[in-house]
């Protein structure tokens, strides 16, 4: 199935670079991963392709992959599309930027499916990435003033361990190093 | 007055009473709370209104939507970090004397997302807190309950003396610091004013904190 639909957009979208990412669980909902300059082109003709008509964005997600000693780290958006129309579905896609730190631009596919819309602010909170072409990039969970991004691995939350009365694992851990810092 | 004195003059008809009392007893039983809610436990306190569980058989029908009429802020949810300087400053917008319930475990300490990025741990860093009423969400009863705990403060509190409600100390404070947006955090993290801890390793127990209650 997914094989078929990546050479129709290899013989649509000419140049464009796929790679299907196998899914070993049960489920085996494997994916597609895009290369982000042919991205918009991709799915524009997956939305607009007669028979496959994936109309419908449900869900988008973002992945941090941390660097490892094999591979340096990216971060992920993975996209999750159905068609109303067709009754079919999912199809996931994937997208990867280059790093963690400063190459962290996808393009939105916003313009194609308006449900991105707020799920892509919500990746461009947590995660980081920049989205372009998203018509209203801002912060959505997190007021604008912040600069982490929380849901990614390395994310280093403040230090308010001060009261905690039952303390186990990694809060009994923040909170024994709050009281070495904060001595009495 | 002497309380047997009291009685035995009511047994013959006299009704006695003091200042105090009539005014705690006016006070307790129109409590009127600000509609303000934040997430679930929202759906029980609109409950505990309506005619199933009949707040206003204790005096606190009138959830008022302006806090410039409200005695009351019942806190019921979630309060993030990100809606925490609204709440503040709503409590600061109310007039004296007020009083705050933090309903569920979300309000009196973050509950089951306490360790999110997102989340305040209990809006007592905050504001001061008369009643805290765990659960998740607490039932209507329970926010009954806390209502009734909070009248029975009031009906307790002493007009004059040392003991006497902030309302009635000139130079106590009405106001509390509304935290900030910062890079990382809210700013200032809590209120010392409001939120005392012990800093120690140990857990505390439950003599400290009563200890700490009175």
């Amino acid at each position: 199935m997914l094989e078929e639909i990546k050479v129709r957009i290899e013989s649509a979208v000419p140049g464009c670079q796929l790679e299907i990412i196998p899914n070993g669980s049960p489920s085996g909902q494997h994916s597609l991963l895009l290369d982000p300059p042919h991205a918009l082109e991709v799915a524009k003709f997956l939305r607009d392709d007669p028979e496959l008509r994936l109309d419908y964005c449900s869900n988008v997600t973002g992945v941090d992959w941390l660097d490892t000693e094999q591979s340096p780290g990216h971060l992920e958006a993975v996209y999750h599309l159905y068609s109303m129309e067709k009754k079919h579905g999912p199809i996931v896609l994937r997208m990867r930027t280059e790093n963690r730190s400063d190459k962290v631009h996808l393009p939105s596919v916003t313009p194609i499916w308006r449900s991105a819309e707020f799920q892509e602010r919500e990746i461009f909170d947590l995660y980081g990435i920049i989205f372009d072409g998203h018509p209203d990039l801002r912060r959505i969970m997190m007021w604008d003033e912040f600069e982490d991004h929380p849901m990614r691995k390395d994310y280093v939350e403040p230090d308010d361990y001060e009261y905690e009365p039952t303390p186990h694992d990694h809060v009994l851990t923040r909170a024994k190093e709050h009281v070495e810092r904060n001595p009495q | 007055m002497d309380q047997k004195l009291k009685i035995e003059l009511s047994k013959q008809g006299i009704v006695t009473t003091t200042l105090e009392e009539l005014y705690n007893w006016g006070r307790k039983n129109s409590v009127w709370p600000m509609t303000f809610g934040l997430a679930c436990c929202a759906i029980e306190m609109i409950a505990t209104s309506m005619a199933r569980y009949d707040l206003a058989r204790f005096g606190a029908e009138v959830f008022r939507p302006s806090p410039r009429q409200a005695d009351l802020m019942i806190v019921s949810g979630t309060v993030t970090k990100k809606m925490a300087p609204q709440v503040v400053r709503l409590y600061n917008q109310m007039a004296e004397p007020k009083y705050v319930i933090a309903m569920g475990a979300c309000a009196i300490s973050g509950g089951p997302f306490k360790q999110g990025y997102n989340v305040l741990k209990g809006i007592d860093r905050y504001i001061p807190v008369d009643v805290h009423i765990p659960g998740c969400p607490p039932r209507p009863e329970a926010l009954i309950d806390a209502f009734m705990t909070l009248q029975k403060k009031i009906d307790e509190q002493a007009l004059t003396g040392t003991g006497r409600p902030r309302h009635l100390v000139a130079d106590a404070p009405s106001e509390f610091v509304v935290p900030r947006f910062g890079a990382h955090d809210l700013e200032p993290p809590k209120n010392p004013d409001v939120f005392h801890i012990l800093n120690n390793d140990e857990p505390c127990s439950a003599g400290e904190v009563d200890a700490r209650r009175d």
